[in-house]
C-alpha cells in the first residue's frame, strides 16, 4: 500500500531535498529580520530544523518499508534530463543504499535535539548548515549518476568545514582546515578517475559515454586500467573512511567538531567511504579489488591493532572514541574486501551499527562536556555517583563499542570476521586481536570516567541526564538493542542486493582469468 | 567596395559601432555641456541606443517569428539597460548613459548575421556564434564593472566622466578582438583595448601606486606588443597573408621554422594579456595600484576576450600544426596554475590575492585549450564565463570593505565580516568555493568541463597536475573564507552600497542553483556549442 502511494511521487527526490527547503526557510526567516528579532529567530529555527528533518525521518521510513527485499535492481528509480551527453538526473537506491538514507534521516534529527541547548550562538546558520548536510548526505546514498554523486559527495565538505570551523573547539581552525584539504585531495583524484570511466564508457557503449552508475557497472573495463581507477577511488574513500593510515584528519575534526558534529562524522560522513567502496570499487573494478585485496587487509589489520592501541592512551574522551571509530572502519573494509556474502553483509551491518553507537558515545561525551567544559578524561570519575541513568546509558554504548552479544556491535563485528575467516586465518586473527583490544580502551575509559568514588569537586554539583537527553538517547538505545538481537531486520534488506553484487563481482573475475 | 556591401559590414558590426559612437559623443557631451545639459543628454542618448538596439534586437531574426519572444527580448534590453543606467548614475549622468551603452552594445551582439555570411570587411571580421557569444559576456561584464565603479569613484574623488568614455573604449577593443579574423584586426583591436586600460590604471593620478601600476602596465605591455607584432610580421613572411583563412591554407602539415617562430612570438605576446606564466610579471603589481573598480575590470572582461581570441588566432590559422602549438599551452598552462596557486598562498592584499588567483584560473581555462579539440573550446568558454561571473561577484564584495575613513584592502579587514555583514559574507562564501571548484556550485562544473576535454585528448598528467593545484589554490579561498567566519570581527566595515549588494548577490546565486538546474545548464550549453561551432 505504502508503495502505491509512494509510486506517485518522486520520493527520493523529496527526502533528499526536503532539508534544503526547510533550510531556505530558515534562511528567509533570518534574513528578513531585525536584529532585536534574534532570540526568537533561534527558535524559529531550532523548530524548523526539527519539523523539517522529522518529516524527512518519516518518509525514509516510509521509502524503506515500501522497499522490495527481494529484488535486486535499484527502485524507485528516477530519471531526467540535466546536462546532456549521458549526463542526468538519476536516482534511485537498493538494499546496500535504502538503509544508509535511512540511517542519515534517523541521526539528523537527534542532532538537532543534542544541539538545542548547547548550541546558543548563530543558531539559524547552524540548523542552515546541518539541513544542507542532510540533502547532501542523503543525496550521496540514492544518486544514480557519477556526477550527481561527485557533487551530493563533496559538497557535504561545505558544511562540515563551516561547523567545525564556526561551532567547533579552540583549535577548530586547524582541524577544519586539514579536514577539508584532505579530502578534497582524495576525491579530486576520483574526480580524474570519474572523467576516465565517462570516456572509457564513450569506446564501448553503443549510446556513447555515460555516467550512469547502473550502466557504468555493466562495463567491462580492462584490468590496467582497473587498477588506476581501483587506486584513484581508493584515495578518496580511504581518506573518508578513514583508513590507516591517512586517517590523522579524524581524531582532529572530531575533537574540534561541536557535539552533533562529531555524530554526524562518525555516524554518516565515515560511512559514505564504505558505501563508495561497495558501490564502486567491488562491481566496478572487480579484478583490481581482489588484486588489492590483500593491501587492504594488511592496512585494515594494522588500522585496528595500531589505533585500538593509540586509542587506549588517549587523555581526551572524544579522541579515543574517534581513534576507536578508524578501528571499527577497518572491520568494515576487511568484510568488503572479504568479498563473501558473510563479509559484505557484516561490512554493512558494522556500518550501520556503528553509525548509531559511535553517535551515542559522542552524544554521551556531549552530555558531561555541556556540563563541565572539559573532554579530559583524568578530570572526571565517579560520575555513577551523581548521574546513573547516564551510566547506564552509557554503559550500555560502551559496550556496543565492544561488541558484546546482544548489541549490535557484536553482529556486524561477528559477521565480518566470519566472512575474513573464509578468505584468510590471519586476517580474521588480527580482527579477533581489535576485538579484544576494543574491549581494554573502552572499558578503562568507562571505568576511569564512570566508576570510583568522585575524586574532583567540581563534579559534586553535576546533574543527570534531562528529559532533552532521554528523548535524544532513547530511539539510539533502542536501535541498539534491537539490532543486537534481531539483526534480520537489517540481513533481510540487504541480502538480495549484496548476493547480486557477490554473484556479479565473481562473475566478472571468473571470465576475466 | 560597392555602398551596399560596405553598409551591410557596418551593420554587422553594430556593436563596436555603437560603442565608438557613444564613446564620442558622451566625450562631447562630457566636454562641452554643463552640469543640467549633461542630464538631459546622457538621458537622451541612453534612451535612444536603448530603444535603437531592443528594436534592432526584436525585429532581428534572432528570435524568430515568435511575438512573445520578441516582446520579452526588448523588454530585457530595456530593463537591463535601465538597471545599469540607474546602477551606474552615482557617479555621474554620463557613466550611466555609458553602461547603457554597454547594455545596448550587448544586445546588439546577440542578432546573428544574415544566413550565409560569417565575416565582415573582406573577412577581416568574424560574425559567428563565437564572436557572438564572447561580446554578450564582455559587454555585460563592462557593465557590470561601470556599475561597480560608481561609488567607489564618487568616494574616492574621481568622478571624472573619462572613465566611462575609457571604459566603453576599452569594451569596444575587445569586442574587435573576438571577431578577429586577420592579423592585424587582431592586433587593432588589442591596442585599442590596452590603450584605454593602461589610462584606467593609472587613472588615480596623485596616487603614486596606481601611475607606478599604469607605467608598468605600459611597458610591459607594449613590449607584449611588440612581441605580438614581431610574431605577425613573422607569419606573414612566411605564408604571404594575414588573414586567417588564407595563413591556414599557406601552412600545410611541415611548417617552416620561420612561421613557428612567428606562431611562438605570438603566443607570448597573447598570453601576456591573459597574464599566463611566465608572462604574468605585471599582473600583482598592477592589479594592486589599479583603483579597485579598474582591477575588477581587468580581472573579468579582457581576460574573455583575450582568450576567445587566443581560441580564434589558434584554431582558425593553424589547425594543421595543433600538435605544435598544443604543447606551448600546456606549458602555459602547467606554469599558470602553479604559480597561480602557489603565488597566492603568502599574500595579503586581497587585490594581490585575486591577481594570483587569476592566473591560476587562467591556467585552469588554457588546459581546456591545450586539448586543441572543439570540446576544449567549449569547456574554455564554460569555464570563463563561470570565472567572469564570479570574479565580478567577488570584487563586488571587495569593493564593499569599506571603513569610514576609506577603501581597505587587507585580507585581515575581512575578519568577522559574517556577523557584521552577513548577506555579503554568504555571497563571497558562495563565490569563493566556487571558484575554489567545491561541488555543487558552478565553479565545479567550470573545471570539470575544462578538464574532461584535455582528459579525452589523452593529457593525463595535465589533469592530474590541474587537480592538484585545485587543492592548493583551494587553501587560500578556505583562508578567505576561515576570516569571514571563524575569526573574531575586526573593525567593521560600513553598510555596503545597494549595488554591490545587487551585483555580488546575483552572482552569488548565479553560482547556485542556477548553472545546476536543466532549464539553465540545457540551453547554456547547446549555446556554448553553437559557440564552439564557429571555429569548427
Amino acid at each position: 500500500m505504502i508503495r502505491d502511494l509512494l509510486s506517485v511521487v518522486p520520493i527520493l527526490s523529496l527526502i533528499t531535498f526536503l532539508p534544503a527547503i526547510g533550510a531556505g526557510m530558515i534562511l528567509l526567516t533570518r534574513a528578513f529580520a531585525r536584529a532585536e528579532d534574534a532570540p526568537r529567530i533561534a527558535v524559529n529555527a531550532r523548530y524548523l530544523a526539527l519539523f523539517t528533518s522529522m518529516a524527512t525521518l518519516v518518509l525514509s521510513v516510509g521509502l524503506v518499508l515500501a522497499f522490495d527485499a527481494g529484488e535486486t535492481g535499484f527502485q524507485f528509480v528516477e530519471e531526467a534530463e540535466w546536462l546532456g551527453a549521458g549526463v542526468a538526473y538519476r536516482m534511485g537506491v537498493d538494499g546496500i543504499s535504502v538503509l544508509f538514507v535511512l540511517l542519515s534521516a534517523f541521526l539528523t534529527p537527534l542532532c538537532v535535539l543534542a544541539s538545542w541547548r548547547s548550541i546558543e550562538e548563530r543558531v539559524a546558520e547552524y540548523m542552515i548548515a546541518f539541513l544542507l548536510l542532510e540533502t547532501l548526505m542523503i543525496g550521496v546514498f540514492c544518486a544514480l549518476d557519477l556526477i550527481l554523486f561527485y557533487l551530493f559527495f563533496e559538497g557535504g565538505l561545505i558544511p562540515m568545514f563551516l561547523i567545525i570551523g564556526i561551532w567547533g573547539g579552540a583549535n577548530r581552525v586547524y582541524a577544519a582546515f586539514k579536514f577539508f584539504l584532505y579530502t578534497l585531495l582524495g576525491s579530486l583524484l576520483m574526480l580524474v578517475a570519474i572523467i576516465a570511466m565517462y570516456i572509457y564508457s564513450g569506446t564501448v557503449l553503443p549510446e556513447g559515454p555515460t555516467m550512469d552508475i547502473a550502466a557504468l557497472q555493466s562495463v567491462a573495463f580492462p584490468e590496467g586500467l582497473q587498477f588506476w581507477l581501483w587506486l584513484a577511488f581508493f584515495a578518496s574513500f580511504a581518506v573518508k573512511l578513514p583508513m590507516w593510515p591517512v586517517h590523522t584528519w579524524l581524531p582532529d575534526a572530531h575533537v574540534e567538531a561541536p557535539t552533533a558534529g562529531s555524530v554526524i562524522l562518525a555516524g554518516v560522513l565515515l560511512k559514505m567511504g564504505g558505501y563508495g567502496l561497495l558501490r564502486f570499487s567491488l562491481p566496478m573494478f572487480p579484478d583490481a579489488s581482489a588484486f588489492f585485496a590483500p593491501m587492504v587487509f594488511a592496512l585494515s589489520v594494522i588500522a585496528i591493532v595500531y589505533t585500538s592501541l593509540v586509542a587506549f592512551r588517549q587523555e581526551d574522551i572524544k579522541k579515543l572514541i574517534a581513534y576507536s571509530s578508524v578501528a571499527h572502519m577497518g572491520f568494515v573494509t576487511i568484510g568488503i574486501f572479504s568479498m563473501t556474502e558473510q563479509g559484505v553483509q557484516g561490512a554493512i551491518f558494522q556500518m550501520l551499527s556503528h553509525g548509531v553507537i559511535s553517535g551515542a558515545l559522542f552524544l554521551c561525551v556531549g552530555v558531561v562536556y555541556d556540563r563541565m567544559h572539559t573532554r579530559e578524561i583524568a578530570f572526571y570519575g565517579g560520575l555513577v555517583n551523581r548521574m546513573p541513568v547516564y551510566a547506564i546509558i552509557f554503559m550500555l554504548f560502551t559496550m556496543g563499542n565492544v561488541g558484546l552479544p546482544g548489541t549490535s556491535g557484536f553482529i556486524g563485528e561477528f559477521l565480518t570476521m566470519l566472512g575474513a575467516f573464509q578468505v584468510n586465518t590471519w586476517v580474521a586473527a588480527g580482527a579477533a586481536l581489535g576485538v579484544i583490544l576494543s574491549a581494554v580502551y573502552a572499558l578503562t575509559l568507562y571505568r576511569r570516567v564512570v566508576f570510583g568514588e568522585i575524586t574532583n569537586e567540581k563534579l559534586n554539583a553535576i546533574d543527570d541526564v534531562t528529559t532533552l537527553e532521554t528523548v535524544y538517547f532513547a530511539p539510539l538505545v533502542i536501535a541498539t538493542i534491537v539490532l543486537g538481537v534481531y539483526p534480520s531486520i537489517v540481513t533481510d534488506m540487504t541480502a538480495a542486493s549484496v548476493n547480486f553484487l557477490l554473484d556479479n563481482v565473481a562473475f566478472a573475475l571468473a571470465s576475466g582469468s | 567596395m560597392d555602398v551596399a556591401t560596405l553598409l551591410g559590414d557596418l551593420r554587422l558590426a553594430a556593436p563596436e559601432l555603437t560603442l565608438a559612437g557613444g564613446a564620442m559623443a558622451l566625450l562631447m557631451v562630457g566636454v562641452l555641456f554643463g552640469e543640467r545639459l549633461q542630464i538631459i543628454a546622457s538621458v537622451a542618448l541612453a534612451l535612444a541606443v536603448t530603444l535603437g538596439a531592443g528594436l534592432a534586437l526584436a525585429s532581428s531574426s534572432a528570435f524568430g517569428e515568435d511575438g512573445g519572444a520578441n516582446l520579452f527580448a526588448f523588454a530585457a534590453t530595456g530593463l537591463a539597460s535601465l538597471i545599469a543606467f540607474l546602477g551606474a548614475r552615482p557617479a555621474g549622468p554620463i557613466n550611466g548613459a555609458a553602461a547603457s551603452f554597454l547594455v545596448a552594445a550587448g544586445a546588439l551582439a546577440i542578432i546573428p548575421a544574415p544566413e550565409g555570411v560569417e565575416a565582415a570587411f573582406n573577412g577581416a571580421f568574424a560574425v559567428d556564434g563565437l564572436s557572438s557569444f564572447a561580446k554578450v559576456v564582455i559587454a555585460l561584464s563592462g557593465a557590470a564593472s561601470l556599475v561597480m565603479a560608481a561609488r567607489y569613484l564618487v568616494g574616492e574623488r574621481l568622478a571624472k566622466f573619462e572613465f566611462s568614455v575609457l571604459v566603453m573604449l576599452a569594451v569596444m577593443g575587445m569586442l574587435m578582438m573576438v571577431s578577429a579574423r586577420d592579423l592585424i584586426a587582431l592586433y587593432i583591436g588589442l591596442e585599442m583595448q590596452s590603450l584605454a586600460l593602461y589610462v584606467l590604471a593609472a587613472f588615480n593620478r596623485d596616487s603614486v601606486r596606481a601611475s607606478e601600476a599604469g607605467l608598468k602596465y605600459f611597458v610591459l605591455g607594449a613590449l607584449s606588443s611588440g612581441l605580438l607584432l614581431y610574431g605577425s610580421s613573422l607569419i606573414y613572411g612566411f605564408t604571404g597573408s594575414t588573414q586567417f583563412v588564407e595563413i591556414a591554407a599557406a601552412v600545410g602539415e611541415e611548417p617552416s621554422i620561420g612561421l613557428l617562430f612567428g606562431l611562438v612570438f605570438l603566443m607570448c605576446g597573447v598570453a601576456f594579456k591573459i597574464s599566463a606564466a611566465p608572462f604574468h610579471m605585471w599582473t600583482p603589481d598592477v592589479y594592486e595600484g589599479a583603483p579597485t573598480p579598474v582591477t575588477a575590470l581587468f580581472s573579468a572582461a579582457p581576460k574573455m576576450a583575450a582568450m576567445v581570441l587566443f581560441a580564434r588566432a589558434l584554431y582558425e590559422p593553424f589547425p594543421e600544426i595543433a600538435a605544435d602549438w598544443r604543447q606551448i599551452i600546456m606549458a602555459l598552462a602547467a606554469l599558470s596554475m602553479a604559480v597561480g596557486s602557489f603565488g597566492a598562498l603568502a599574500q595579503r592584499n586581497i587585490k594581490r590575492l585575486m591577481a594570483y588567483s587569476s592566473i591560476g584560473n587562467m591556467g585552469f581555462a588554457l588546459v581546456a585549450l591545450s586539448a586543441g579539440t572543439r570540446e576544449g573550446l567549449e569547456g574554455l568558454l564554460i569555464y570563463m564565463t563561470i570565472y567572469l561571473v564570479s570574479t565580478t561577484g567577488i570584487f563586488a564584495c571587495i569593493l564593499a570593505m569599506r571603513r569610514r575613513e576609506g577603501m581597505v584592502e587587507k585580507i585581515e579587514d575581512l575578519a568577522g565580516l559574517s556577523r557584521s555583514h552577513p548577506g555579503l559574507a554568504v555571497a563571497m562564501t558562495m563565490l569563493l568555493f566556487s571558484v575554489a571548484g567545491i561541488p555543487p556550485l558552478a565553479g565545479f562544473f567550470g573545471k570539470f568541463f575544462a578538464f574532461l576535454p584535455a582528459a579525452e585528448a589523452g593529457l593525463w598528467p595535465l589533469v592530474i597536475f590541474a587537480v592538484v593545484m585545485s587543492v592548493v589554490s583551494a587553501f587560500y579561498y578556505l583562508r578567505l573564507i576561515r576570516l569571514m567566519w571563524f575569526d573574531q570581527p575586526a573593525q567593521p566595515l560600513v553598510a555596503a552600497p545597494r549595488e554591490l549588494g545587487f551585483i555580488a548577490g546575483l552572482s552569488a546565486f548565479a553560482m547556485f542553483p542556477l548553472f545546476i538546474a536543466p532549464f539553465v545548464a540545457a540551453p547554456g550549453r547547446a549555446l556554448v556549442e553553437t559557440a564552439a561551432g564557429a571555429l569548427f
